[in-house]
């Protein structure tokens, strides 16, 4: 593998230019020192509940992900250009997104095999001609970034179902400005807490057509939900009521949730929720997390859901490799973030390439998440590489291979004092009446040394991420 | 408010004052211990005490014999009884955390650190910090009634929040009575007055210096009784609790609430127009036990009509 890209230190260990000042101030601090506000931040994030339930463990065990009190520090410039990546590659999701969902051209053009989408468990045939607020479908998308050895940033992922963690930028945020005010007093960091004001106004934008004042809900599979925190904290920021399913009625295609004073009207439901368990009646019948008769009253216009039902065929493995594709077609622009290499294995020549180096590369299941289903080559043993050989040739169209990537480091406080962690990003876009990103997003780090999966529930920890503001002191300069 | 909302608020706030009373009736046990009296009374005390909690049951179940540590460990600590002070702070943690994002921060924090503290108490616990235990959850109760009237909007959460509070402690109260009334004193082996054992309760429940201000005479059942039932103007009394409780139903009465706020107006008026003596007029433990039966059914109907309406409503 080659030597990865550190975000602070260039490769002669010296610190790059917009995060000397921070450097300097960070060698300065006496350890005990940092170790006493690690501390103080594990007791901050207990007192203030920001921990996730493990299912299957007793009760009581709640945990906190992992904080690291070590920033990830961009600079403006490099901000600006990924930012840009970002709006158009959303805003080329979101019209294939309404495509699929109606005329279909791009299976017309042949850019996507029909199959790829028709046969897809994550399309959903009750979208098809449905009309949305403003043709947007991922109205929140999680964007994952990684940066590779050469310091080029590339498209993991792009989460546009329910993506989580951004109440981890705000409160990692908060934490560090309790932490350090001193920094904040000096360097010129991009804020991030509007974050819920730029959200629930995008929800507003898209309330179904004719309602001037909108009802905007969020609505959680509960409180034993390992996302409930994330869940409790938005609908609180964003001063909207925070329901469960049970809560929630629909009567004659119009949904209310249920008062102390009776039945209110309910426009926008910021659903965190799975589609498979959105509405008994038209999903899963199983699921008491959802609402009867939803789809009615979503097919009718009577409601917005955000995200849409049916985003999941945009955020499909199996669909990835075709988005900068999307972005020419449907945008007539040339794609400014790239997407990590990636072999379709059901193609043949791409499944023997794969098959003959499957010790080298990275293999995926199309629909698999979070890290789960997933083998990496170098750190395989020779069973398990076997048994991906075997299910890759009775299964090709189920797996996608990309090369091991050489995620990019940044320093990260461990038991030994500052060392060199893997890292990746996940910005969050908006989009309603525009497209919107808060500077900044989710830093995920990977704690264990080598480890290339950040994911939280497999040992991943997080880190506030500074953008540095455009014209102000020395974060202006290119690294 | 969405009805769950509510009905999260008012347990709540119904398990805090069930935790911070719980806490006193154990106190007065405490202090009474300290009086010369046989062992045999502070078996019985404790007794009447689980007794008057309708937990005698399950004590026995699970115990046999009453001894005053495993009726104390029993009552604030075990896991298994769901009516035990952990057990209650837990559920009160449990409710804040599902409308967390409807009280204030502040709130939320407060009662999510007392639950996290309060794992560092239990059963093995030593007799001489088993008092700070006590402080502690009186002390926790009090922070967070203080942070709940510093920063909760005046609004619906607020009156649910109130509903849940005084509800509880008016049942509270009247147990705590039952409890003293119920307790035989060792049967013709008193060794002291009785006084002592009324004043124990008064101190227990923060109340014995305004006693001394309001009568300015000795300590006997029929005025602590009559203090705790009728003034309007005690915290702690029913009558003050039934005051605060149909304020609150009436500022969220709705359309089917109607016959629950007249049930509590006509609670309300044989306190504030009745009189002690008639009240008890056939015992004072028949009389709580009855007052008792209507604040359950009051619970019912509050239930019904705000916290799980049923689909039609």
């Amino acid at each position: 593998m080659p030597v990865p890209y550190d975000e602070m230190l260039d490769q002669a260990g010296v610190p790059r230019g917009h995060c000397r000042q921070y450097y300097e101030w960070l060698r300065e601090q006496p350890p005990e020192h940092l170790a006493r506000k690690r501390t103080e931040a594990d007791a901050l994030f207990h007192r203030v509940g920001i921990t996730f339930a493990v299912y299957g463990e007793n009760e009581g065990t709640e945990r906190l992900i992992p904080f690291d009190i070590v920033p990830r520090i961009m600079p403006a410039p490099e901000w600006q250009r990924l930012e840009q990546g970002l709006k158009q590659r959303v805003r080329a999701l979101n019209a294939f997104l309404a495509d699929v969902y109606h005329e279909q051209r791009i299976l017309k053009a042949q850019l996507v095999p029909p199959e790829q989408i028709l046969c897809n468990p994550q399309y959903r045939p009750e979208m098809q001609g449905v009309k949305v607020p403003g043709g947007i479908y991922a109205h929140i998308s999680g964007v994952d970034i990684v940066r590779d050895h050469e310091g080029n940033f590339c498209v993991l992922e792009d989460n546009l179902r329910v993506p989580s963690g951004v109440s981890y930028m705000l409160e990692n945020r908060k934490m560090m400005m309790r932490l350090f005010p001193e920094l904040f007093a000096r360097d010129a960091i991009e804020p991030v807490e509007h974050y819920p004001d730029v959200l629930h106004e995008n929800l507003k934008s898209v309330a179904p057509i004719g309602v001037t004042d909108p009802t905007v809900v969020l609505l959680t599979p509960g409180a034993y939900n390992s996302a409930y925190f994330e869940h409790a904290f938005l609908a609180q920021q964003m001063g909207i009521e925070l329901v469960e399913g049970q809560d929630l009625f629909v009567r004659d295609a119009v949904l209310y949730m249920r008062t102390t004073r009776g039945p209110e009207r309910v426009d926008v439901v910021y659903r965190r929720l799975d589609d498979d368990f959105l509405d008994p009646l038209s999903f899963r019948p199983d699921s008491t997390l959802g609402v009867p008769g939803l789809l009615t009253a979503y097919r009718a216009g009577h409601v917005t859901i955000a995200n849409a039902i049916g985003t999941g065929i945009a955020d499909d493995k199996s669909i990835y490799p075709y988005v900068p594709d999307m972005v020419r077609f449907y945008l007539d622009e040339e794609p400014l973030l790239a997407n990590v290499p990636t072999w379709v294995l059901r193609r043949a020549a791409e499944r023997d390439y794969v098959l003959a180096n499957l010790e080298h590369l990275v293999v995926k299941e199309v629909h698999g998440a979070g890290g789960y289903g997933m083998l990496i080559g170098p750190a395989a043993t020779r069973a398990q590489l076997d048994d991906f050989r075997v299910r890759i040739r009775s299964h090709p169209e189920r797996y996608i291979a990309q090369p091991t990537l050489a995620l990019s480091t940044s320093p990260t406080m461990v038991a030994q004092g500052l060392a060199p962690r893997h890292i990746d990003l996940r910005p969050f876009v908006l989009s309603g009446r525009e497209v919107t990103v808060v500077p900044g997003g989710l830093t995920r780090v990977a704690l264990t040394a080598g480890s290339l999966i950040v994911n939280s529930s497999q040992g991943g920890g997080t880190k506030d991420t500074w953008v540095l503001g455009a014209s102000l002191g020395p974060g202006a300069a290119e690294p | 408010m969405l009805s769950r909302t509510a009905d999260h608020l008012y347990w709540m706030s119904r398990y805090l004052e069930r935790a911070v009373n719980l806490a006193r009736m154990i106190d007065a046990h405490q202090r009474l211990a300290l009086l010369p009296r046989v062992p045999e009374a502070v078996r019985q005390g404790w007794q009447a005490t689980l007794v008057s909690l309708g937990a005698e049951g399950a004590y026995q179940e699970r115990h046999g014999a009453v001894t005053p540590r495993t009726a104390f460990n029993f009552l604030a600590f075990e896991r298994e009884h769901p009516g035990s002070i952990l057990q209650c702070l837990r559920a009160a943690r449990e409710n804040a955390r599902a409308v967390r994002g409807t009280i204030t921060s502040d709130m939320w924090e407060t009662l999510n650190e007392t639950y996290l503290d309060s794992a560092a108490f239990n059963s093995s616990m030593p007799e001489a910090a088993r008092g700070d235990f006590l402080e502690w959850v009186k002390y926790r109760a009090h922070l967070t009634r203080g942070i709940t009237s510093g920063t909760l909007l005046r609004d619906e959460a607020a009156h649910f929040t109130h509903i849940g509070t005084f509800l509880e402690r008016a049942d509270n109260t009247t147990r705590m009575l039952e409890a003293r009334w119920r307790d035989p004193g060792g049967r013709g082996e008193r060794l002291i007055e009785e006084a002592s054992e009324w004043a124990v309760l008064l101190r227990a429940m923060s109340a014995f210096e305004v006693f001394r201000r309001l009568y300015r005479d000795s300590v006997t059942p029929q005025r602590v009784t009559q203090m705790l039932l009728m003034r309007d103007d005690l915290p702690q009394g029913v009558h003050r609790c039934l005051d605060e409780l149909q304020a609150n139903l009436a500022a969220v009465a709705n359309e089917q609430s109607k016959e629950t706020l007249r049930r509590v107006g006509e609670l309300h008026s044989q306190f504030h127009f009745g009189r002690f003596e008639e009240l008890c007029a056939e015992g004072v433990t028949t009389f709580l036990d009855r007052f008792q039966g209507r604040l359950k059914d009051l619970g019912e109907r509050i239930a019904n009509d705000f916290l799980v309406p049923s689909g039609s409503f």
